[in-house]
């Protein structure tokens, strides 16, 4: 090896030791580590803020005795039923009301007027018609997640060039075959684009939804642990919460990716 | 100048031996046809006759209903029954070329094909159209003159008896265009179906057409027959028919200087 190579080597290391992927890491890393600092030295009292170590070993210790999954898995079925529920009902009438002049006169108005209604504010009444049991906090959900499909299916039907229906037809297609052919894969982006508001939408209404008297969820550990003032075990929840957010976002980037592959901006990537 | 009022064929095929001449069908029939949008007539009292096999050209100024007709012929504007008879088999080529941007190449060509050798059949179509490398690619990576190509293939696919095109080679370059007229001139050989060709390009109707329609404010204004051999570029007679063509569509063209003169050869001018 020469001797300018040598220094060109030296000069790469030196200039590619800090990636960008490290420097995105380090600012978050000291904050934790000031904060661990701020635990220990007495400044922040765990009765305020528990310190990350402590976090870390109560959350290896509710992994361990199934408190967190069990828990966990109770939440994930509700937000689950509720979108599923939400979704279901969300693109029905979509499809009702964006294909057919009819079911767009007796739908679209009444659907309008109620998603003007903040979700959360219909807890009091939901209680009252469907009790402290799961019912009220899955039909929650299922009203928070019905009115971004509607809104998103419905303008995205409408909203297909009709260009192409016009050519789908010149060849023939009709009926049926021309909503399952050009129409609805034509609504699809605005349904994902509806899918994802749905999904961050079910997951705050399941976190106000869970704090009704329920006696199992991430939900129940938290208003458990207030009582206690246990501040370790709702930082483990809250970043359960931020991480199963983050897991639902990537299920439908991925769903998007191979769903709309056809657009031009997967295509260039 | 051609007559203007006689655009309807006398549709006759001399028979052998002399007997009386056999009527030949026409593919299109249009008979005192008239369209209105509102109070605006936009086709009126509109005859038409397209034999099997014709390639006829329609120009006109924007406006002047060409569009309607076309979409009258496709089907895809309502005609009261009885002033309009096309065939069963139609097939459209629009100006964009419409395909659908979530179906592969292949599955936009066969769509609403019947059959199981659908796609065998759709991928024949776009091997003809020179598309053959290209079937299972998203219409949005194609070339404007590679979407005309698959549009193209997408019509043929179906056998039409009348094919229409709606300017479809207005959107691509004058390069694409050349080549896209001799692949249109090569597989109407090859098919032989009746062709509507809707244009706001002078030369191209000449170039491609039997006869060439000019149709001004719902009614056809001028008619000329060209029976040129192909290629009819270099033809003398081509000035000449675009001369005419084009005083029809309201557009005074000098005529050429005699011998001698510097004569700038026209190219594509277009109406708009």
């Amino acid at each position: 090896m020469s001797l300018a190579e040598t220094f060109r080597f030296t000069d790469k290391v030196r200039i590619t030791l800090p990636t960008w992927k490290s420097q995105r890491w380090m600012s978050p890393l000291v904050l934790i580590l000031l904060w661990e600092l701020g635990s220990r030295t007495g400044v922040i009292p765990p009765r305020i803020l528990a310190a990350p170590s402590s976090v870390i070993q109560t959350a290896w210790g509710m992994l361990v005795s199934g408190e967190l999954p069990v828990n966990m898995l109770v939440s994930l079925g509700r937000a689950a039923a509720g979108l599923a529920i939400g979704v279901t009902l969300g693109s029905t009438l979509a499809i009702v009301a964006g294909l057919t002049k009819a079911g767009e006169h007796a739908l679209d108005p009444p659907v309008q007027m109620l998603r003007t209604l903040p979700t959360l504010a219909l807890t009091p009444l939901f209680i009252v018609w469907f009790g402290i049991g799961e019912t009220p906090k899955i039909a929650l959900i299922t009203l928070g997640t019905t009115f971004p499909i509607y809104l998103n299916l419905y303008n995205g039907i409408r909203g297909v060039d009709p260009k192409l229906i016009e050519a789908a037809r010149s060849f023939g297609l009709k009926g049926w075959d021309l909503i399952v052919e050009v129409v609805l894969p034509g609504a699809l982006p605005a349904f994902l684009l509806g899918l994802r508001f749905a999904l961050a939408g079910s997951w705050l209404i399941l976190v106000v939804a869970e704090q009704i008297n329920a006696s199992a969820g991430l939900g129940y550990l938290i208003n458990n642990a207030r009582d206690f003032s246990r501040t370790d075990v709702i930082v483990v929840c809250l970043v359960v919460y931020a991480l199963l957010g983050l897991g639902a976002d990537a299920i439908v980037r991925t769903l998007e990716r191979h769903a709309l592959a056809w657009r031009a901006s997967f295509i260039k990537s | 100048m051609a007559q203007a009022n006689i655009h309807t064929l006398n549709l006759t095929r001399p028979a052998a031996g002399g007997a009386a001449p056999v009527p030949i069908e026409p593919a299109v029939r249009v008979r005192g046809f008239t369209r209105r949008f509102g109070d605006t007539v936009v086709l009126r009292d509109l005859d038409l006759d397209i034999a099997p096999g014709e390639f006829v050209a329609l120009l006109g100024r924007s406006g002047s209903g060409k569009t309607t007709l076309l979409r009258t012929l496709a089907g895809l504007d309502s005609a009261e029954s009885g002033a309009v008879r096309t065939p069963d088999g139609r097939a459209v080529v629009f100006q964009d070329a419409r395909l659908l941007p979530w179906k592969r190449i292949w599955r936009n060509v066969a769509l609403g094909l019947p059959g199981a050798d659908a796609r065998e059949r759709a991928e024949a179509a776009l091997r003809e159209v020179g598309l053959g490398h290209r079937l299972d690619v998203w219409p949005m990576t194609l070339s404007g003159g590679e979407a005309q190509r698959a549009a193209l293939a997408r019509a043929l696919v179906r056998e039409p008896k009348l094919l229409l095109l709606d300017e479809p080679f207005a959107a691509v370059d004058a390069l694409t265009r050349i080549r896209m007229h001799e692949l249109v001139l090569s597989l109407w050989r090859t098919h032989a179906p009746a062709v509507l060709l809707v244009t706001h390009d002078v030369d191209e109707a000449i170039t491609l057409a039997d006869r060439v329609l000019v149709l001004d404010e719902g009614r056809i204004a001028a008619e000329e027959r060209i029976d040129l051999p192909r290629p009819r570029e270099s033809s003398p007679l081509f000035l000449a028919i675009r001369r005419r063509l084009l005083r029809a569509l309201g557009l005074e063209v000098a005529a050429p200087p005699a011998e001698g003169g510097l004569v700038a050869y026209p190219t594509g001018e277009a109406l708009s």
